[in-house]
């Protein structure tokens, strides 16, 4: 198929960006959504242009490194995939494909299409771990119990890959999606009670420093997410805030 | 409790607690105003209540008078924080695919509330308080039903009435709701909860609705 695409250049964070038209012709529905930009890149760099910069690492929906606003939508149109697992069997021929960076104030474009997520870093470092001394001394983890339904909702919380689709997609570039996650997968076990208020008071205090937008409950996070976190997470961290907030 | 202040998430309760505070509002104002439609006295009577009420005059309104100003200047404080967010926009945005209407432009069913309170007290609260508090007016507890039917006289006020309902129930639709996860309520009650706001969204601006038409051309 031959595609128009709409894709926004920017040669570095302080300059100033725009939408460039490019033609790509000869793509297969089988290939992926960053095979079809790398067969771009290969068009660019024959004709002697700067390739279009974007992120990416695994390319198999495990690392959260893609990113990418195609047509609107974070990783595009397919529910719970990646832009790496987004085959362009989606798309159809003659098709005009609007491609830019993860828009947030928080996440600064680096060059093109690629940006800085390390607020999501910061807000990890903030809190989302548990000090236990795991060298030389590891404990059986089913030396301590617990309950299954909290071992899953812990376990689909952990799922989230911190790519940034939830920030992408919400009207408000908020962070409530990936933090609330973060502070679930530990909430919910007795392993992250030592910490837990701590935790989510210094968590949140970093996501409001860092410039995210507050939350108003549209649900688009949820809907957008390639690994499907749930909006629960969102109403956890609030009870675990306030909980938090008011004991300390 | 310092960090409270400012932080995002009791931004965001503080919002839906306002919020829930004039739901309760709201139903109290319908059950006042149901009755117009069916006894000219019990209105009366429950009006002359009200309006000379020393614990509703000069307890209970003011704390209303507080929490319609906080809900309104938080969601501009908050609407004017969510734009800086995001300071370079999408050339394209498909807001639609994963999100409704409603709950993305809940400042401009807002806004239209807004204006809405402005006439609704131009039309009842302003005159009220300077007939108590201005002119000292004697009080005739059978006036509230006559002033009422007044008010409703007009076709275009009784009309403005109505769409300024239909943005109460758009705004509810979403908020009423969604206030149940902002303090965290997230459980196996949620799904009757959410029925019930979804229902009472549109129920009681209906019932505002059929009210203000009954009133129109009753007189």
């Amino acid at each position: 198929m031959n595609l128009t695409l709409k894709i926004w250049r920017q040669k570095d964070a302080a300059s100033q960006g725009s939408i460039v038209d490019y033609q790509v012709k000869g793509i297969e529905g089988d290939m992926s959504f960053l095979e079809m930009l790398d067969v771009l890149n290969e068009q660019l760099i024959t004709k002697g242009d700067d390739p279009v910069v974007f992120d990416h690492d695994c390319r198999e929906g495990i690392c959260g490194a893609c990113s990418l606003q195609i047509n609107g939508e974070p990783h595009g149109p397919d529910r719970l995939v990646t832009t790496c697992q987004l085959h362009m069997r989606k798309f159809n021929d003659g098709d005009t494909i609007y491609i830019e960076p993860f828009r947030a104030k928080a996440f600064p474009v680096v060059k093109d299409l690629m940006v800085d997520r390390s607020s999501f870093d910061r807000i990890q470092q903030a809190g989302g771990y548990v000090s236990v001394n795991t060298s030389g001394n590891t404990i059986d983890a089913n030396a301590i119990p617990v309950n299954k339904d909290d071992a899953d909702e812990s376990f689909e919380a952990a799922t989230c890959i911190g790519c940034g689709a939830c920030v992408a997609a919400c009207k408000n570039a908020s962070a409530m999606l990936f933090t609330s996650a973060k502070v679930s997968q530990f909430a919910l076990l007795p392993q992250g009670q030592v910490e837990a208020t701590d935790r989510v008071l210094a968590m949140v205090n970093q996501m409001d420093e860092e410039g995210f937008g507050n939350c108003t409950n549209t649900g688009a996070c949820e809907i957008e997410c390639p690994k499907g976190i749930s909006l629960e997470n969102i109403a956890r961290m609030n009870r675990e805030y306030l909980k938090a907030s008011l004991k300390g | 409790m310092g960090g409270l202040i400012k932080s995002s998430i009791a931004r965001k309760v503080a919002m839906a607690l306002s919020g829930l505070f004039l739901v309760f509002f709201l139903l109290q104002h319908f059950t006042i105003n149901f009755t117009s439609i069916f006894s000219a006295d019990v209105f009366n009577e429950l009006s002359h209540f009200m309006g000379t009420n020393p614990l509703v005059q000069f307890a209970l309104q003011p704390v209303l008078i507080f929490g319609v100003v906080f809900h309104f200047v938080m969601g501009f404080v908050l609407e004017l924080k969510n734009r800086n967010a995001r300071a370079v926009k999408y050339a394209k945005y498909s807001g639609g695919a994963n999100a409704s209407w409603v709950s993305r432009n809940m400042i401009y069913s807002g806004l239209v509330i807004l204006a809405f309170l402005g006439l609704h007290f131009y039309d009842f609260w302003i005159p009220e308080m300077v007939h108590k508090y201005v002119e000292f007016a004697p009080e005739d507890p059978t006036r509230y039903y006559p002033e009422l039917l007044h008010r409703f006289e007009s076709p275009v006020r009784t009309g403005l009435y109505v769409v300024s309902f239909v943005f109460l129930a758009l705004h509810l639709w979403h908020g009423f709701a969604s206030s149940f996860q902002s303090v965290g309520f997230n459980n196996k009650y949620s799904v009757a909860a959410t029925k019930f706001a979804k229902a009472f969204s549109i129920i009681i601006p209906l019932g505002f609705i059929v009210i203000a038409i009954i009133l129109h051309l009753t007189h």
